[in-house]
């Protein structure tokens, strides 16, 4: 055993790439729970408002089902159209991969803009009572998940033309993306049946 | 696998030297002393806090700071203590520094997440102390900031509270899915789970109450401070909302929080107590399962905090049911520690002491604990200094002095030099006697009708109060000898050699301080990492050491 | 000489397990008992501060004879035996918290029952069972009555009173005699009946001597029951932080022989509602 007693002066290790197996996908996954309990505690927050505290006389919470059962299904299938982005790309045909992400992106767009509807035609503000609060609250914190969601696919599009850092053989990006896309779509699910259905 | 590629280094580009220590680093090693050193300071500012706080209860009146200063005080005291000194000390700065070399690695699974981590916690420490000076006033609502209360107090300090404990619950998360993937994913490859030692399981079950815990708090902290800037009614009643709800989510994190500064440190002292005595570590196994144990029940059990506040009466029962049962897994690692020192050769260095005085410490601290999980006997002392005194004889003296043990234990490692013995014991025996002397008077205080977070009290309890604070005095001074041993010892201590206590745990089997990759060459293959003792031959070893232990194992 | 070690471990059980009982009946750590259910949580102290006095000692005298009897002597390099772990043992101190835990539950559990604290609140017409809608006419609009804890005993006379929680002060009202007052006053040996209200954020409640304590939540009127046993003045404190002055948000209830009580009601009732008391509704 060498004993040395040198300070250490060499410089830093290597970087994560690198070093050992790539782990970023276990990662973002264990980030997803933590992300997950996030929600969890918004959605524990308003079902205990819902048993506990009753609607204020004359409070408006009336919501449309129309609309975002129609969101439900543009996200349902961007999940769908991402899957087959990624298959595309794991089978080399990045062109095909590519069309898919754009579609994606389409429906992710979609939805954020028939949120905007949604909210603009809703009969009731941020601050008008304690649902309209935690509506806004779950919905808003739901669509900013959607609009990184939105963005990254975009960078993923990106970086997957000819020549790009995404291809068949390197696709972290791209299945990073996917896993979070799913996620979010998940998530909106149960807020659908939350929110809306209950 | 785990060799690095060359390429990588990059040297010239990075500082050397100690301006590393000052540098976004991404070693662990390097890391975990910024955690260390940067924790430490901030303990400093704390126990000064703290230090304001018994000058002020050392007369009945509210004479030495005002009453929202006071407040300012008391929230400032306890937000650094819990989210910048404990627990960036036990997992940022030991989690670090050990796991990789436990798992046989040359690095966290993500070292760059992990700077960030760390670099996420010295502005949010700043932003928190400076709006004492900046915004004008720091928070005024406890550590806990329950609404309404954090929503009439000046809205400014509660916002930069509310900041700066989400920067730190980030780092924190960030901090947890890194221990997380480098236990699980990163072991050098022949070592299993059950070959770990028993710190990586500590360092498990605390990250996954961090990933699972963490995130709750930072939805609520998020819905709090819409409350408070853009007047939306989750918390406050007069809007329509709900103010228990904001209780539930708060102490679904803080109750798993308490075990997030607790099981790192009965990690550590899994770790320091076989050395020392010269056994194996006693019970391997049920110290796992009860780790894991606890961080099941830990999850279960938060409403204990809540026993005054209108819950309803099957929530009570079973919150009391829940939380007593924490003492069985706990109650296991004591005793199995107990077995690990019984029949050893101890040494009795500053590091068993600061040890063994933990479990004092902690013993009696769960004892309060588990008399304040009972719900008629809450009702009496909830919010009063019996509060105090249990929470302080278990985050000080459970975690506090396994931070100060362990320092004496790995300080070798950090540096290649011994810590000085004399000095050591000094620090030990002026910590012990002013801790117990301020913390153990507060039980009575609360027992007797004196409440927690209050400037001013009924002068019938002057006197207690009083020899608290001269306990805290004590404990002060204390941390004197700490700070020259520390200091001189880095310049001109004893040399230690690599190996000083001859351990067999990984992170000794290589230099001290050890090379940026942690082994000159392939890391060593750790099976036994508690491998000591003698075996005696054609003993029957089960027969003897049962009964050894047996007729002392009662009680 | 070879005394047996099981004899050995049985003579300090025992002499532990009576220096806990000792300790726990002879040290009195608590106030004065002044409300029916100060004995009833004095028994439960007891019977905890035993238990906690025996885990104590013995694990700290444990420590302190390894520390002694098994510490490394100058010169001595080598190693203790390689135990590594003994099932049974390990089973046996597993057993032995969680008997003494589960002990501990069930008794605190009916010590809870005999304080009322699982009382529905039934007993009395106008309390429906905790976190059960109510109608309340104060203020009009439904609101919810949370259950405090407490009980009224025998079902005989209930006082009841309003109090108002505030930053920084307790405000007591008699419905029946529309007194209002700083000072809590009630009569000894009558059950006590307080309806809680918080105006702006929470406060809480709390006599030592009486061993009670409630949290009072703005939007959530709460019960507190007690019958006082002992005449005398006790302080009340708020113990939950409120704002700067909380530590100065204290009063004190004076717990009168009843015809004291009766007096007291006497001298301080308004003279123009006289006419008129209100019926004593809740
Ligand atoms: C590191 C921190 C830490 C730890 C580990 C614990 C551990 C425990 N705590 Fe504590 N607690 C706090 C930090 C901690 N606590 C803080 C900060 C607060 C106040 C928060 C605030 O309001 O500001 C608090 C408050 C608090 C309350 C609320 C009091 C109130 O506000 O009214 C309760 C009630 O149940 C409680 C219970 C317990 C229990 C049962 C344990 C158990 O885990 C203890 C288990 C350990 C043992 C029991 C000892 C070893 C076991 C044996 C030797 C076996 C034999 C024992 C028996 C059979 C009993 N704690
Ligand atoms: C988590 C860890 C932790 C630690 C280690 C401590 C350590 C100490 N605590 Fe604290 N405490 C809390 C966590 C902690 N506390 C929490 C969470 C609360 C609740 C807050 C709330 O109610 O919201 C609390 C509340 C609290 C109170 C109750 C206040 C109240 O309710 O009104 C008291 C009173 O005695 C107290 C005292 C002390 C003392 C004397 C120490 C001592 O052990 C400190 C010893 C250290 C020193 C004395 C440092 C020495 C150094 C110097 C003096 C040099 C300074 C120099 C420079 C800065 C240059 N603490
Ligand atoms: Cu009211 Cu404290
Ligand atoms: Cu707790």
């Amino acid at each position: 055993m060498d004993t040395s007693l040198q300070p250490v002066t060499t410089a830093q290790p290597a970087s994560e790439e690198h070093g050992h197996p790539d782990f970023r996908l276990f990662g973002l996954a264990t980030f997803l729970v933590a992300d997950g309990m996030t929600f969890a505690g918004f959605f524990a927050a308003y079902l205990t408002f819902r048993a506990v505290n009753p609607l204020p006389e004359g409070a408006i919470y009336e919501l449309e089902l129309l609309l975002p059962t129609i969101n439900t299904v543009l996200l349902l299938v961007s999940s769908f159209t991402f899957h087959r982005a990624g298959t595309a790309c794991r089978s080399g045909r990045m062109q095909t991969s590519r069309r898919w992400l754009l579609l994606s992106i389409a429906l992710g767009i979609a939805f954020l803009a028939g949120q905007m509807v949604e909210y603009f035609s809703l009969p009731f503000g941020l601050t008008d009572n304690l649902f309209a609060s935690t509506f806004y609250a779950l919905t808003g914190f739901h669509g900013l998940h959607v609009t990184l969601g939105v963005i990254c696919i975009l960078i993923v599009w990106f970086q997957a033309r000819p020549g790009g850092s995404i291809s068949q053989d390197s696709h972290f990006g791209l299945e990073a993306a996917e896993l979070y896309w799913h996620f979010v779509d998940g998530i909106w699910v149960i807020l659908y049946g939350i929110l809306y259905l209950l | 696998m785990t060799v690095a590629n060359p390429l990588e280094l990059e040297p010239g580009l990075q500082p050397q030297g100690w301006l590393r220590y000052l540098s976004f680093s991404l070693d662990h090693k390097v890391i975990g002393i910024q955690y260390l050193v940067c924790g430490f300071l901030f303990y400093l500012v704390g126990g000064a806090l703290a230090g304001v706080i018994r000058t002020e209860l050392a007369s009945p009146m509210s004479d030495f700071v005002g009453r929202d200063t006071y407040n300012e005080v008391l929230t400032l005291h306890g937000t650094i203590m819990i989210f910048l000194w404990i627990v960036p000390v036990v997992n940022g700065a030991f989690g670090n520094y050990l796991i990789p070399f436990y798992v046989g690695a040359r690095d966290m699974a993500f070292p760059r997440l992990n700077a960030v981590a760390f670099w996420l916690i010295p502005p949010a420490g700043l932003l928190l102390i400076s709006s004492y000076f900046l915004a004008g006033a720091a928070s005024q609502s406890g550590w806990t900031a329950y609404p309404p209360l954090s929503l009439t107090t000046p809205a400014a300090g509660q916002i930069v509270w509310i900041l700066s404990v989400l920067l730190l619950g980030g780092s924190s998360i960030f901090g947890g899915i890194n221990f997380i993937a480098t236990v699980l994913k990163l072991r050098r490859p022949g070592l299993k789970l059950m070959q770990l030692p028993m710190f990586c399981w500590a360092m498990l079950g605390t990250s996954i109450l961090v990933v699972l815990a963490t995130p709750v708090l930072a939805g609520t902290l998020v819905m709090l401070s819409f409350d408070i800037i853009a007047h939306t009614g989750f918390f406050n009643p007069s809007l329509g909302g709900n103010v228990v709800v904001y209780q539930h989510l708060f102490w679904f994190y803080s109750h798993p929080a308490v075990y997030i500064m607790v099981l790192p440190a009965f990690g550590l002292v899994s770790e320091i107590l076989p050395v020392h005595a010269r056994k194996p570590l006693f019970g391997y196994t049920t110290m796992v399962y009860s780790i894991m144990a606890i961080v099941v029940l830990g999850l279960v059990v938060w409403a204990h905090h809540m026993f005054t506040s209108g819950t309803p009466p099957w929530m009570r029962l079973f919150f009391t049911i829940a939380t007593s049962f924490i003492a069985v897994p706990t109650g296991i690692k004591f005793f199995n520690w107990l077995a690990t020192l019984w029949g050893g050769k101890i040494a009795l260095n500053s590091a068993v002491l600061f040890s063994c005085a933990f479990i004092f410490n902690f013993v009696f601290g769960g004892i309060t604990g588990v008399a304040l999980a009972q719900v008629p006997f809450d009702i009496h002392v909830h919010d009063t200094y019996f509060v105090v005194g249990h929470f302080h004889y278990i985050v000080y003296g459970g975690s506090v002095f396994v931070i100060f043990a362990s320092l004496y234990h790995w300080y070798p490692k950090f540096t290649g030099r011994l810590l000085n013995e004399d000095l050591g014991r000094l620090h030990f025996v002026l910590t012990f006697i002013g801790f117990n002397l301020c913390f153990a008077p507060q039980h009575w205080l609360g027992l007797n009708g004196m409440p927690r977070r209050v400037a001013e009290y009924d002068p019938a309890f002057t006197t207690w109060n009083q020899v608290s604070s001269v306990g805290a005095l004590l404990m002060a001074i204390s941390t004197l000898p700490l700070l020259i041993n520390v200091v001189v010892t880095a310049f001109r201590g004893p040399v230690a050699g690599d190996n000083p206590w001859n351990a067999l745990t990984p992170e000794w089997l290589t230099s001290s301080p050890p090379p940026v990759e942690n082994w000159i060459g392939e890391a060593p293959l750790v099976t036994e990492p508690y491998g000591y003792g003698e075996h005696p031959g054609g003993f029957d070893l089960d027969r003897i050491s049962g009964r050894d232990l047996w007729s002392s194992g009662k009680s | 000489m070879a005394v047996p070690p099981a004899l050995i471990t049985l003579l300090i059980g025992v002499v532990l397990t009576l220096a806990g009982l000792w300790v726990g009946h002879n040290v009195n750590l608590l106030p004065v008992e002044a409300s029916s259910n100060a004995p009833v949580y004095d028994d439960l102290f007891v019977v905890l501060f035993s238990i906690g006095t025996i885990l104590f000692l013995g694990i700290t005298g444990l420590i302190v004879y390894s520390l002694v009897r098994f510490r490394r002597r100058t010169g001595d390099t080598g190693d203790g035996l390689a135990i590594e772990g003994n099932l049974p043992l390990e089973i046996v101190w597993t057993a032995i918290p969680a008997v003494v835990v589960l002990f501990v539950g069930i008794y605190s559990y009916d010590i809870y029952e005999r304080m009322g604290g699982m009382a529905s609140l039934h007993d009395h017409g106008a309390m429906a069972p905790m976190v059960e809608q109510v109608s309340v006419q104060s203020s009009g609009q439904d609101e919810r009555i949370w259950g405090g804890i407490g009980r009224s005993g025998d079902g005989g006379a209930v006082l009841p009173v309003d109090v108002t929680a505030m930053q920084f002060a307790f405000i007591f009202h008699y419905p029946g005699a529309e007194i209002t007052s700083g000072e809590l006053h009630v009569p000894l040996g009558q059950s006590v009946e307080l309806h809680m209200e918080a105006r702006d954020v929470i406060h809480a409640f709390w006599v030592p001597q009486f061993r009670l304590k409630q949290d009072v939540i703005p939007g959530q009127p709460t019960v507190l029951t007690f019958t006082p046993t002992r005449a005398g003045s006790y302080p009340i404190v708020c113990a939950e932080l409120c704002g700067p002055y909380h530590g100065g948000m204290r009063s004190t209830v004076v717990v009168h022989e009843p015809e004291a009580f009766e007096a007291w009601l006497q001298s301080n009732r308004p003279a123009t509602v006289a006419a008129a008391p209100g019926h004593p509704t809740g």
